[in-house]
């Protein structure tokens, strides 16, 4: 592909990726709870939305003309809460408040403590509906002009839901090419793997089939994630679904792939020394966040 | 008599009184709320028609969006739009919204408070033929226990409309309950209303009890409360149209006035207008109430008229239930 990156640049961001991981495990001990494994696939995503692509102003969250960034998947929001704290939106510190009482940083996503947010997310599958009525109202102020970018955030677990297919109908429907969803395929939720819960493949043609244009790249690949990101503005009179293919706790090798990582109790003994363990780990990366696809 | 200074309709007893339904008064509302200010938008699951916003998809079409037999996507589309600056306004059959998409009505609208407008039409046992299944009455329960809801039930197709126009500026989520059928008309243009606020629509001297009611049950109320009076049993009757935020100022004095109560709604009594205002005046002032309404049952095919009595929510009923409460 035709990265649109200096290396310098992908060395920059793969070190802010790096950085993000790290704080997600950080936040994550210290918080005793929550979830891992989608948090540390989506850092590289996140990395790239966050330092390259989105139209955005940390120091001035309500800048009406911002791009919208709609994580439906509410409970990876520990890579959400890092990424903006990187990004400046908070105080690093403020990551070890994550779930705790009087934090901003509720265990679900709480725009009401975080207004940065642009919604509230925990119960699965209403993010892409979110996301499609704020391309909707976008394109009814400005039509085929508006050029601000609604980006949804989902996980292939939630597709099981009925309300994301009906979603996906009205975006089709309505052609809404400032739409632009991204699905963390990592195959795993809470019960086991997805194609073991609930077989969501073929996923691409379940989205062709809404009239949406489908990408599909390497999650881990940043020059793959920017061009995904850029391409995906070119497209014209569709939605644009970008399906992330990702391993589930990426960047730690024992988490990879095994889903039991989804959410784990981390006041088990063991749970601590696997996460101090993965933080070594972790930190002998030397920012090589690169597809083992490759 | 009528409380003369809500220049109520003085021919609401008439039998040739004028009868409209509120979803009408929603639909005129609404398109009068769109000329006002172009955040108004619509967004309806299939039931344009059916829900009056039919008034307002035909002057206003690019800010009406048809979205199909899909109410989980409705509430939370509206709430990505009102996110966006919007003012957006949801209908459907109030067993499908906010029956079908409560969750998402609690978590991207409520807890978001985000100002969708949830309108639900079809409420009640009067919706008739149909049948229990598009019967909503559960609708008040679910929307009044859900922070940061506001819930308007209008008593008649002039009062919806300006519940709708109201409902348009609150800047908070509101569920405004309407019912299929016609209905007797009991104000006029000039009658005021304002979210939160009771009113007494009939007043008395010395009265042996209060009837509150809610929506357009509220003409059979009335109804009890004239006949009443021919027989010497005086009473006073209050619209309470606001069930979210409750008038508890006026509901307060209002109890204290008349000592007894009886509710009146075309709803399940468990978890409706009645238990919120028993609710409130438990902690404050007991009164006794005697509850009309439905009790703990299933809707069914009929005609709105055999069904409001089948399931003892008639003007005899009430008359009934006045009776009784003035003894204890």
């Amino acid at each position: 592909m035709n990265t649109l990156l200096t290396e310098t640049k992908l060395a920059k961001l793969a070190e802010k990726a790096k950085e993000i991981r790290i704080s997600i495990i950080e936040m994550l001990i210290e918080a005793g709870s929550g979830h891992t494994a989608g948090p540390l696939d989506m850092a590289d995503i996140f990395t790239v939305l966050y330092f390259h692509t989105l139209n955005h102003k940390p120091k001035d969250p309500k800048w009406a003309e911002r791009d919208r960034l709609v994580l439906s998947n509410g409970h990876i929001c520990p890579v959400l809460y890092a990424t903006l704290a990187h990004a400046g939106y908070m105080p690093l510190s403020e990551l070890k408040t994550l779930r705790k009482f009087g934090s901003r940083l509720q265990g679900h996503p709480w725009r009401e403590f975080l207004p940065c947010l642009e919604t509230s997310s925990g119960p699965l599958a209403s993010g892409l509906s979110q996301a499609v009525g704020m391309a909707l109202s976008d394109k009814i102020d400005f039509g085929l002009k508006s050029d601000r970018r609604i980006y949804a955030l989902l996980s292939d677990g939630e597709l099981e839901s009925g309300q994301t297919w009906e979603a996906a109908m009205l975006a089709g429907k309505e052609k809404l090419h400032n739409l632009i969803a991204v699905v963390d395929r990592n195959n795993i939720q809470i019960d086991g793997y997805t194609e073991n819960v609930m077989p969501l493949e073929s996923l691409s043609d379940k989205w062709k089939a809404w009239n949406w244009h489908v990408i599909e790249i390497d999650g881990h690949n940043l020059e793959e994630i920017v061009d995904a990101f850029e391409s995906a503005k070119s497209i014209f009179g569709k939605p644009i679904v970008i399906i992330a293919h990702t391993i589930a706790g990426k960047g730690v090798p024992e988490f990879e792939r095994d889903y039991r990582w989804h959410g784990y109790d981390l006041n088990l003994k063991t749970a601590k020394e696997d996460y101090a363990k993965a933080i070594k780990e972790l930190r002998t990366l030397g920012g090589k966040i690169r597809s083992e696809h490759q | 008599m009528l409380n003369s200074e809500l220049k109520l309709n003085t021919k609401m007893f008439d039998e040739k009184v004028e009868q409209l339904p509120t979803r009408q008064g929603f639909g005129e509302g609404l398109l009068e709320a769109g000329e006002k200010n172009e955040n108004v938008v619509g967004l309806c699951a299939d039931l344009v028609e059916s829900t009056k916003m039919n008034l307002f998809a035909e002057k206003f079409p690019k800010r009406f969006i048809e979205m199909g037999v899909a109410e989980q996507n409705l509430a939370s589309v509206a709430s990505g739009m009102a996110a966006m600056g919007k003012i957006p306004f949801i209908s459907s059959y109030a067993m499908f919204n906010p029956g079908r998409n409560w969750e998402q009505i609690r978590t991207t609208i409520c807890y978001n408070n985000q100002p969708v407008k949830i309108v639900g039409s079809h409420t009640g046992v009067s919706v008739g033929p149909d049948g229990g299944t598009h019967q909503a009455i559960e609708d008040i329960a679910i929307t009044r226990v859900i922070p940061r809801m506001v819930v308007i039930s209008p008593c008649d197709s002039l009062e919806a409309k300006k519940a709708t126009l109201a409902a348009s500026e609150t800047g908070t989520p509101v569920y405004l309950r309407l019912a299929r059928e016609k209905t007797p008309i009991m104000t006029t243009a000039r009658t005021p209303f304002k979210i939160g606020k009771a009113q007494i629509f009939w007043e008395s001297k010395a009265p042996k009890a209060g009837i509150i009611a809610t929506g357009t049950l509220l003409h059979k109320a009335m109804q009890a409360a004239k006949e009443l009076e021919e027989e010497g049993i005086e009473t006073e009757v209050m619209n309470l149209s606001t069930i979210k935020p409750l008038d508890e100022e006026g509901i307060l004095n209002f109890a204290k006035r008349v000592k007894k109560l009886v509710t009146v709604e075309e709803h399940q009594v468990s978890g409706g207008m009645g238990s919120a205002v028993a609710e409130y005046l438990a902690q404050v002032y007991p009164v006794p109430i005697e509850f009309i309404g439905v009790q703990d049952e299933f809707g069914q095919s009929g005609t709105p008229d055999e069904l409001i009595e089948h399931y003892g929510m008639g003007k005899g009923a009430i008359i009934k239930a006045v009776r009784k409460v003035a003894k204890r």
